[in-house]
Protein backbone atom coordinates (compact mmCIF):
# COMPACT_ATOMS: atom_id res chain seq x y z
CA UNK A 1 0.00 0.00 0.00
CA UNK A 2 1.42 3.32 -0.96
CA UNK A 3 0.82 6.12 1.41
CA UNK A 4 2.18 10.00 1.87
CA UNK A 5 3.06 10.60 6.04
CA UNK A 6 0.18 12.79 5.88
CA UNK A 7 -2.11 10.42 4.41
CA UNK A 8 -0.98 8.03 7.28
CA UNK A 9 -1.53 10.49 10.11
CA UNK A 10 -4.95 11.39 8.77
CA UNK A 11 -5.88 7.70 8.78
CA UNK A 12 -4.30 7.05 12.29
CA UNK A 13 -6.66 10.55 13.30
CA UNK A 14 -9.74 9.05 11.98
CA UNK A 15 -9.22 5.37 13.79
CA UNK A 16 -8.27 7.16 17.15
CA UNK A 17 -11.57 9.69 17.15
CA UNK A 18 -13.26 6.20 16.13
CA UNK A 19 -11.80 4.58 19.00
CA UNK A 20 -11.40 6.75 21.79
CA UNK A 21 -13.41 9.95 20.85
CA UNK A 22 -10.21 11.89 20.66
CA UNK A 23 -10.21 14.32 17.82
CA UNK A 24 -8.29 13.89 14.67
CA UNK A 25 -6.65 16.82 14.46
CA UNK A 26 -4.77 16.35 17.99
CA UNK A 27 -3.32 13.09 16.49
CA UNK A 28 0.06 14.69 16.18
CA UNK A 29 3.54 12.73 15.73
CA UNK A 30 4.71 14.03 18.85
CA UNK A 31 1.75 13.18 21.17
CA UNK A 32 2.20 10.21 23.47
CA UNK A 33 -1.32 8.44 23.27
CA UNK A 34 -1.21 7.48 27.17
CA UNK A 35 -0.14 10.90 28.70
CA UNK A 36 -1.35 13.46 26.07
CA UNK A 37 -4.49 11.46 24.10
CA UNK A 38 -5.56 9.59 27.70
CA UNK A 39 -5.49 6.80 25.49
CA UNK A 40 -5.42 2.89 27.84
CA UNK A 41 -4.19 -0.23 26.85
CA UNK A 42 -7.37 -1.21 25.71
CA UNK A 43 -7.91 1.69 23.06
CA UNK A 44 -4.51 0.85 21.97
CA UNK A 45 -5.76 -2.38 20.70
CA UNK A 46 -8.74 -1.41 19.37
CA UNK A 47 -6.33 1.07 17.41
CA UNK A 48 -4.17 -1.77 16.37
CA UNK A 49 -7.01 -3.57 15.34
CA UNK A 50 -8.50 -0.76 13.10
CA UNK A 51 -5.08 -0.34 11.67
CA UNK A 52 -4.98 -3.59 10.46
CA UNK A 53 -8.45 -3.21 8.36
CA UNK A 54 -6.88 0.09 7.51
CA UNK A 55 -3.31 -0.07 6.62
CA UNK A 56 -3.15 -3.98 6.19
CA UNK A 57 -0.55 -3.86 8.98
CA UNK A 58 -0.87 -6.35 11.82
CA UNK A 59 0.44 -4.84 14.95
CA UNK A 60 0.90 -8.03 17.10
CA UNK A 61 0.18 -7.21 21.39
CA UNK A 62 4.39 -7.58 22.34
CA UNK A 63 5.07 -5.17 19.48
CA UNK A 64 2.24 -2.48 20.14
CA UNK A 65 2.95 -2.00 24.17
CA UNK A 66 6.78 -0.37 22.54
CA UNK A 67 4.46 1.83 20.88
CA UNK A 68 4.19 4.77 22.51
CA UNK A 69 3.72 8.04 20.74
CA UNK A 70 1.48 8.63 17.56
CA UNK A 71 5.58 8.58 15.65
CA UNK A 72 6.17 5.54 17.08
CA UNK A 73 3.27 4.14 15.05
CA UNK A 74 3.73 5.98 11.58
CA UNK A 75 7.57 4.16 12.04
CA UNK A 76 6.04 1.05 12.60
CA UNK A 77 3.33 1.13 9.90
CA UNK A 78 6.34 2.18 7.23
CA UNK A 79 9.16 -0.24 8.85
CA UNK A 80 6.20 -3.09 8.06
CA UNK A 81 5.15 -2.57 4.55
CA UNK A 82 2.97 0.83 4.40
CA UNK A 83 5.42 2.42 1.36
CA UNK A 84 5.59 6.14 0.77
CA UNK B 1 -38.21 -47.54 12.99
CA UNK B 2 -40.32 -44.41 12.95
CA UNK B 3 -39.04 -40.78 14.07
CA UNK B 4 -40.08 -38.38 16.52
CA UNK B 5 -42.90 -35.84 15.30
CA UNK B 6 -41.34 -32.06 16.71
CA UNK B 7 -42.45 -28.74 16.37
CA UNK B 8 -42.30 -26.27 13.18
CA UNK B 9 -40.91 -23.61 15.45
CA UNK B 10 -39.96 -22.16 19.02
CA UNK B 11 -39.82 -19.99 21.03
CA UNK B 12 -39.27 -18.47 24.81
CA UNK B 13 -42.10 -18.53 27.19
CA UNK B 14 -40.47 -17.12 30.32
CA UNK B 15 -37.49 -16.10 31.57
CA UNK B 16 -35.93 -15.86 35.62
CA UNK B 17 -32.91 -14.41 37.13
CA UNK B 18 -31.30 -14.85 40.33
CA UNK B 19 -28.09 -13.02 41.91
CA UNK B 20 -26.73 -13.78 45.43
CA UNK B 21 -27.24 -11.40 47.98
CA UNK B 22 -23.82 -10.83 48.94
CA UNK B 23 -22.61 -7.80 47.10
CA UNK B 24 -18.90 -6.80 46.83
CA UNK B 25 -17.87 -3.73 45.63
CA UNK B 26 -14.63 -2.34 43.89
CA UNK B 27 -14.00 -0.57 47.03
CA UNK B 28 -13.88 -4.05 48.40
CA UNK B 29 -11.83 -5.51 46.15
CA UNK B 30 -9.25 -2.59 46.52
CA UNK B 31 -9.11 -3.24 50.22
CA UNK B 32 -8.03 -7.12 48.82
CA UNK B 33 -5.41 -6.67 45.74
CA UNK B 34 -3.82 -3.48 44.72
CA UNK B 35 -6.50 -2.22 41.96
CA UNK B 36 -9.08 0.97 42.32
CA UNK B 37 -12.89 1.72 41.63
CA UNK B 38 -11.62 3.97 38.67
CA UNK B 39 -9.55 1.27 37.18
CA UNK B 40 -12.10 -1.49 37.05
CA UNK B 41 -14.81 1.12 36.06
CA UNK B 42 -13.00 2.22 33.20
CA UNK B 43 -10.93 -1.19 31.90
CA UNK B 44 -14.25 -3.34 32.51
CA UNK B 45 -17.27 -1.43 33.31
CA UNK B 46 -18.17 -3.30 36.45
CA UNK B 47 -19.34 -1.44 39.81
CA UNK B 48 -20.54 -4.26 41.58
CA UNK B 49 -20.61 -7.82 41.30
CA UNK B 50 -22.70 -10.73 43.59
CA UNK B 51 -20.83 -13.20 44.97
CA UNK B 52 -22.37 -16.49 46.61
CA UNK B 53 -22.30 -17.10 49.88
CA UNK B 54 -20.31 -19.94 51.50
CA UNK B 55 -23.20 -22.24 51.89
CA UNK B 56 -24.60 -21.11 48.87
CA UNK B 57 -23.63 -24.26 45.98
CA UNK B 58 -24.01 -23.98 41.89
CA UNK B 59 -27.33 -26.26 42.51
CA UNK B 60 -28.63 -23.74 44.65
CA UNK B 61 -28.23 -21.00 42.45
CA UNK B 62 -29.44 -22.57 39.39
CA UNK B 63 -32.43 -23.35 40.98
CA UNK B 64 -33.11 -20.28 42.09
CA UNK B 65 -32.93 -19.26 38.30
CA UNK B 66 -34.82 -22.14 37.13
CA UNK B 67 -37.88 -21.84 39.72
CA UNK B 68 -38.56 -18.41 38.25
CA UNK B 69 -38.47 -18.62 34.68
CA UNK B 70 -40.94 -22.02 35.52
CA UNK B 71 -43.10 -20.08 37.59
CA UNK B 72 -43.25 -16.97 35.25
CA UNK B 73 -44.02 -19.73 32.00
CA UNK B 74 -47.18 -20.72 34.19
CA UNK B 75 -46.27 -24.52 33.20
CA UNK B 76 -46.42 -27.09 35.96
CA UNK B 77 -43.47 -28.64 36.42
CA UNK B 78 -44.53 -31.91 34.61
CA UNK B 79 -44.51 -30.57 31.26
CA UNK B 80 -41.26 -29.92 31.13
CA UNK B 81 -39.28 -32.83 30.15
CA UNK B 82 -35.70 -31.31 29.58
CA UNK B 83 -33.50 -29.32 31.61
CA UNK B 84 -29.89 -28.70 30.82
CA UNK B 85 -27.98 -26.40 32.23
CA UNK B 86 -24.88 -24.61 30.97
CA UNK B 87 -22.43 -24.09 33.49
CA UNK B 88 -18.57 -24.41 33.34
CA UNK B 89 -17.97 -24.08 37.45
CA UNK B 90 -19.72 -27.26 39.18
CA UNK B 91 -18.13 -27.98 42.48
CA UNK B 92 -17.64 -31.50 41.25
CA UNK B 93 -17.67 -33.19 37.74
CA UNK B 94 -20.66 -35.64 38.98
CA UNK B 95 -23.45 -35.64 39.80
CA UNK B 96 -24.66 -33.50 37.08
CA UNK B 97 -26.29 -29.94 38.29
CA UNK B 98 -29.18 -30.55 35.95
CA UNK B 99 -30.65 -33.48 37.81
CA UNK B 100 -30.70 -31.86 41.05
CA UNK B 101 -32.19 -29.16 40.16
CA UNK B 102 -35.25 -30.96 38.10
CA UNK B 103 -36.05 -32.59 41.26
CA UNK B 104 -35.15 -29.81 43.51
CA UNK B 105 -37.91 -27.90 40.97
CA UNK B 106 -40.28 -30.51 40.97
CA UNK B 107 -40.03 -31.78 37.86
CA UNK B 108 -39.93 -35.60 37.58
CA UNK B 109 -37.71 -37.68 35.70
CA UNK B 110 -36.60 -35.43 32.87
CA UNK B 111 -33.64 -35.68 30.49
CA UNK B 112 -30.80 -33.84 32.20
CA UNK B 113 -27.65 -32.56 31.54
CA UNK B 114 -24.95 -30.08 31.74
CA UNK B 115 -23.25 -28.42 29.02
CA UNK B 116 -19.91 -26.81 28.97
CA UNK B 117 -19.11 -24.05 26.76
CA UNK B 118 -17.92 -21.52 28.84
CA UNK B 119 -19.03 -17.95 28.61
CA UNK B 120 -20.80 -19.41 25.34
CA UNK B 121 -22.84 -21.89 27.44
CA UNK B 122 -26.43 -20.54 27.73
CA UNK B 123 -26.63 -19.38 23.86
CA UNK B 124 -25.24 -23.27 22.67
CA UNK B 125 -27.67 -24.64 25.26
CA UNK B 126 -30.61 -22.67 23.46
CA UNK B 127 -29.87 -23.80 20.27
CA UNK B 128 -29.74 -27.66 21.33
CA UNK B 129 -32.84 -26.96 23.25
CA UNK B 130 -34.70 -25.48 20.28
CA UNK B 131 -33.57 -28.34 18.23
CA UNK B 132 -34.73 -30.92 20.73
CA UNK B 133 -38.21 -29.23 20.85
CA UNK B 134 -38.11 -28.75 16.97
CA UNK B 135 -37.05 -32.86 16.63
CA UNK B 136 -39.89 -33.57 19.29
CA UNK B 137 -36.67 -35.22 21.76
CA UNK B 138 -38.66 -33.01 24.07
CA UNK B 139 -42.23 -30.35 24.19
CA UNK B 140 -40.86 -28.29 26.97
CA UNK B 141 -36.61 -27.96 27.89
CA UNK B 142 -35.88 -25.82 31.12
CA UNK B 143 -32.49 -24.05 29.90
CA UNK B 144 -30.45 -22.16 32.66
CA UNK B 145 -27.29 -20.83 32.38
CA UNK B 146 -25.41 -21.02 35.76
CA UNK B 147 -22.29 -20.36 37.93
CA UNK B 148 -20.24 -20.00 40.39
CA UNK B 149 -17.38 -18.26 39.28
CA UNK B 150 -16.00 -17.72 43.01
CA UNK B 151 -14.83 -21.17 43.32
CA UNK B 152 -12.54 -20.78 40.70
CA UNK B 153 -10.78 -17.33 41.03
CA UNK B 154 -7.79 -16.62 43.04
CA UNK B 155 -8.85 -13.63 45.18
CA UNK B 156 -5.11 -12.62 44.97
CA UNK B 157 -4.95 -11.92 41.03
CA UNK B 158 -6.50 -8.69 40.31
CA UNK B 159 -5.94 -9.73 36.83
CA UNK B 160 -9.18 -11.60 37.26
CA UNK B 161 -10.79 -11.33 40.35
CA UNK B 162 -11.95 -7.56 39.38
CA UNK B 163 -13.93 -9.15 36.70
CA UNK B 164 -15.66 -12.63 37.47
CA UNK B 165 -18.70 -13.26 39.50
CA UNK B 166 -21.94 -15.60 40.35
CA UNK B 167 -25.23 -15.81 39.11
CA UNK B 168 -28.15 -17.57 37.79
CA UNK B 169 -30.35 -17.41 34.72
CA UNK B 170 -33.24 -19.33 32.81
CA UNK B 171 -35.13 -19.65 30.03
CA UNK B 172 -38.47 -21.63 29.25
CA UNK B 173 -38.28 -23.06 25.76
CA UNK B 174 -41.34 -24.76 23.95
CA UNK B 175 -43.15 -24.93 20.66
CA UNK B 176 -45.06 -22.34 19.47
CA UNK B 177 -48.68 -21.60 20.22
CA UNK B 178 -50.09 -22.48 16.60
CA UNK B 179 -47.95 -24.58 14.08
CA UNK B 180 -47.99 -21.27 11.74
CA UNK B 181 -46.71 -18.65 14.40
CA UNK B 182 -43.28 -17.09 13.04
CA UNK B 183 -40.51 -18.87 14.86
CA UNK B 184 -39.51 -17.05 18.17
CA UNK B 185 -35.83 -18.78 18.39
CA UNK B 186 -33.58 -18.60 15.31
CA UNK B 187 -31.21 -20.08 13.69
CA UNK B 188 -27.55 -20.82 16.06
CA UNK B 189 -24.30 -19.31 13.89
CA UNK B 190 -21.90 -21.24 16.52
CA UNK B 191 -17.97 -22.28 16.41
CA UNK B 192 -14.90 -22.27 18.29
CA UNK B 193 -11.34 -22.38 17.61
CA UNK B 194 -9.14 -24.43 20.07
CA UNK B 195 -5.64 -22.59 18.74
CA UNK B 196 -7.00 -20.14 21.24
CA UNK B 197 -7.60 -22.62 24.16
CA UNK B 198 -4.57 -21.20 26.06
CA UNK B 199 -6.18 -17.18 26.41
CA UNK B 200 -8.88 -18.29 29.16
CA UNK B 201 -8.20 -21.62 31.24
CA UNK B 202 -8.09 -23.47 34.26
CA UNK B 203 -5.39 -26.03 34.27
CA UNK B 204 -6.49 -28.73 37.14
CA UNK B 205 -8.80 -28.94 39.77
CA UNK B 206 -6.09 -26.90 41.79
CA UNK B 207 -5.52 -24.22 40.19
CA UNK B 208 -7.89 -20.63 39.22
CA UNK B 209 -8.76 -19.00 36.24
CA UNK B 210 -5.92 -17.72 34.23
CA UNK B 211 -6.84 -15.54 31.17
CA UNK B 212 -4.60 -13.41 28.84
CA UNK B 213 -6.66 -10.16 28.92
CA UNK B 214 -5.16 -8.24 25.93
CA UNK B 215 -5.57 -10.81 23.62
CA UNK B 216 -8.80 -12.12 24.42
CA UNK B 217 -9.89 -8.93 24.14
CA UNK B 218 -8.09 -8.43 20.74
CA UNK B 219 -10.09 -11.38 19.60
CA UNK B 220 -13.62 -10.24 20.61
CA UNK B 221 -13.17 -6.96 19.07
CA UNK B 222 -12.09 -8.25 16.07
CA UNK B 223 -13.93 -11.65 15.21
CA UNK B 224 -16.98 -11.50 16.90
CA UNK B 225 -19.14 -8.75 15.04
CA UNK B 226 -19.17 -10.73 11.53
CA UNK B 227 -20.76 -13.52 13.96
CA UNK B 228 -23.19 -11.26 15.59
CA UNK B 229 -24.21 -10.41 11.61
CA UNK B 230 -24.26 -13.68 10.15
CA UNK B 231 -26.80 -14.90 13.46
CA UNK B 232 -29.06 -11.76 11.76
CA UNK B 233 -28.85 -13.13 8.40
CA UNK B 234 -29.74 -16.44 9.59
CA UNK B 235 -32.39 -15.50 10.74
CA UNK B 236 -33.61 -13.38 7.84
CA UNK B 237 -33.59 -10.34 10.29
CA UNK B 238 -32.24 -6.62 9.28
CA UNK B 239 -30.16 -5.71 12.01
CA UNK B 240 -31.80 -2.19 11.98
CA UNK B 241 -35.17 -4.43 13.16
CA UNK B 242 -33.08 -5.46 16.69
CA UNK B 243 -34.68 -3.99 19.46
CA UNK B 244 -32.02 -4.76 21.66
CA UNK B 245 -28.72 -6.65 21.72
CA UNK B 246 -27.33 -9.01 24.17
CA UNK B 247 -23.89 -9.62 24.10
CA UNK B 248 -21.77 -12.07 26.62
CA UNK B 249 -21.38 -9.20 29.92
CA UNK B 250 -17.77 -9.94 29.98
CA UNK B 251 -16.37 -5.79 30.02
CA UNK B 252 -17.94 -3.25 29.10
CA UNK B 253 -15.68 -2.04 26.60
CA UNK B 254 -15.84 -5.20 24.47
CA UNK B 255 -19.59 -4.84 24.45
CA UNK B 256 -19.28 -0.86 23.33
CA UNK B 257 -16.92 -2.10 20.45
CA UNK B 258 -19.11 -5.06 19.68
CA UNK B 259 -22.10 -2.89 19.13
CA UNK B 260 -20.32 0.03 17.28
CA UNK B 261 -19.28 -2.20 14.70
CA UNK B 262 -22.42 -4.65 14.12
CA UNK B 263 -23.94 -1.41 13.07
CA UNK B 264 -27.76 -1.72 14.66
CA UNK B 265 -27.71 1.99 16.42
CA UNK B 266 -31.36 1.78 17.32
CA UNK B 267 -30.63 -1.42 19.89
CA UNK B 268 -30.94 -1.21 23.08
CA UNK B 269 -27.04 -2.84 24.47
CA UNK B 270 -27.03 -5.02 27.75
CA UNK B 271 -24.73 -3.35 30.19
CA UNK B 272 -25.68 -5.69 32.93
CA UNK B 273 -22.08 -6.29 33.61
CA UNK B 274 -21.97 -2.90 35.55
CA UNK B 275 -24.05 -4.61 38.40
CA UNK B 276 -23.67 -8.26 37.63
CA UNK B 277 -19.77 -8.63 36.80
CA UNK B 278 -19.16 -11.48 34.03
CA UNK B 279 -21.01 -14.26 35.11
CA UNK B 280 -20.08 -16.56 32.25
CA UNK B 281 -23.27 -18.45 30.61
CA UNK B 282 -25.41 -17.03 33.35
CA UNK B 283 -24.48 -13.07 31.95
CA UNK B 284 -27.03 -13.19 28.75
CA UNK B 285 -30.04 -14.94 30.83
CA UNK B 286 -29.49 -12.71 33.63
CA UNK B 287 -29.33 -9.42 31.45
CA UNK B 288 -32.74 -10.99 29.43
CA UNK B 289 -34.79 -11.19 32.66
CA UNK B 290 -33.83 -7.78 33.91
CA UNK B 291 -34.50 -5.86 30.82
CA UNK B 292 -37.59 -7.99 30.61
CA UNK B 293 -38.35 -7.42 34.18
CA UNK B 294 -38.12 -3.72 34.03
CA UNK B 295 -40.13 -3.10 30.77
CA UNK B 296 -37.01 -2.85 28.59
CA UNK B 297 -37.79 -5.27 26.57
CA UNK B 298 -41.50 -5.77 25.03
CA UNK B 299 -43.55 -8.71 23.71
CA UNK B 300 -42.66 -9.21 19.78
CA UNK B 301 -39.09 -7.74 20.23
CA UNK B 302 -36.47 -9.11 18.25
CA UNK B 303 -33.45 -9.68 20.21
CA UNK B 304 -30.04 -10.31 19.13
CA UNK B 305 -28.04 -12.91 21.58
CA UNK B 306 -24.19 -13.23 21.05
CA UNK B 307 -21.87 -15.53 23.57
CA UNK B 308 -18.33 -15.73 23.66
CA UNK B 309 -15.78 -17.40 26.08
CA UNK B 310 -13.03 -20.18 26.88
CA UNK B 311 -12.09 -22.54 24.49
CA UNK B 312 -12.42 -20.32 22.63
CA UNK B 313 -16.36 -20.73 21.64
CA UNK B 314 -18.98 -18.54 20.72
CA UNK B 315 -22.93 -19.09 19.67
CA UNK B 316 -25.74 -16.21 18.32
CA UNK B 317 -29.35 -16.34 17.71
CA UNK B 318 -32.00 -13.87 17.25
CA UNK B 319 -34.64 -14.73 19.76
CA UNK B 320 -38.20 -13.35 20.35
CA UNK B 321 -39.13 -11.70 23.86
CA UNK B 322 -42.43 -13.46 24.90
C1 LIG C 1 -8.14 -8.01 32.11
C2 LIG C 1 -8.15 -6.63 31.53
C3 LIG C 1 -9.14 -5.74 32.25
C4 LIG C 1 -6.76 -6.05 31.73
O1 LIG C 1 -6.66 -4.80 31.07
P1 LIG C 1 -5.35 -4.45 30.25
O2 LIG C 1 -5.47 -3.07 29.78
O3 LIG C 1 -5.16 -5.55 29.26
O4 LIG C 1 -4.31 -4.54 31.41
P2 LIG C 1 -2.77 -4.81 31.37
O5 LIG C 1 -2.55 -6.14 31.98
O6 LIG C 1 -2.18 -4.51 30.05
O7 LIG C 1 -2.35 -3.68 32.36
C5 LIG C 1 -2.41 -2.30 32.08
C6 LIG C 1 -1.94 -1.55 33.28
O8 LIG C 1 -2.91 -1.64 34.33
C7 LIG C 1 -2.36 -2.27 35.49
N1 LIG C 1 -3.38 -3.16 36.04
C8 LIG C 1 -3.69 -4.41 35.66
N2 LIG C 1 -4.72 -4.90 36.38
C9 LIG C 1 -5.06 -3.93 37.24
C10 LIG C 1 -6.04 -3.82 38.25
N3 LIG C 1 -6.92 -4.81 38.52
N4 LIG C 1 -6.11 -2.67 38.94
C11 LIG C 1 -5.27 -1.65 38.69
N5 LIG C 1 -4.32 -1.69 37.76
C12 LIG C 1 -4.22 -2.82 37.03
C13 LIG C 1 -1.17 -3.01 34.97
O9 LIG C 1 -0.22 -3.19 35.99
C14 LIG C 1 -0.68 -2.11 33.88
O10 LIG C 1 0.01 -1.02 34.41
P3 LIG C 1 1.30 -0.41 33.65
O11 LIG C 1 0.80 0.03 32.31
O12 LIG C 1 1.68 0.70 34.55
O13 LIG C 1 2.24 -1.55 33.58
C15 LIG C 1 -8.48 -6.64 30.03
O14 LIG C 1 -7.40 -7.15 29.31
C16 LIG C 1 -9.72 -7.41 29.72
O15 LIG C 1 -10.77 -7.22 30.30
N6 LIG C 1 -9.64 -8.30 28.69
C17 LIG C 1 -10.78 -9.10 28.29
C18 LIG C 1 -10.90 -10.25 29.25
C19 LIG C 1 -12.25 -10.85 29.23
O16 LIG C 1 -13.23 -10.24 28.86
N7 LIG C 1 -12.32 -12.11 29.67
C20 LIG C 1 -13.52 -12.84 29.73
C21 LIG C 1 -13.93 -13.34 28.40
S1 LIG C 1 -15.29 -14.39 28.57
Amino acid sequence: MAMTDQEMLKGLGEIVDEVAGVPADQVTPDKSFVDDLDIDSLSMVEIAVAAQDKFGVEIPDDQLKNLKTVQDVLDYLRGAGVSA
Amino acid sequence: MRLSEGSPGTRILAFGGYQPAKVVTNDDLAQMVDTSDEWIRSRVGIESRRIAGPDESLADIASAAGGKALAASGLSPDAIDLVVVATCTPESPIPNIAATVATRLGIAAPGAYDLNAACAGFCYAMATASDAVRAGTARHVLVIGAEKLSQWIDWTDRSTCIIFADGAGAAVVGPVAEPDDPPGIGPVVWGSDGNLADKIYIADRNSFIVQEGQAVFRWATTALHPIARKACEAAGVDPADLAAFIPHQANLRIIEAIARKLGAPQAKVATDIVTAGNTSSASIPLALSRMAEQNELGSGDLVLLLAFGAGISYAAQVITIP
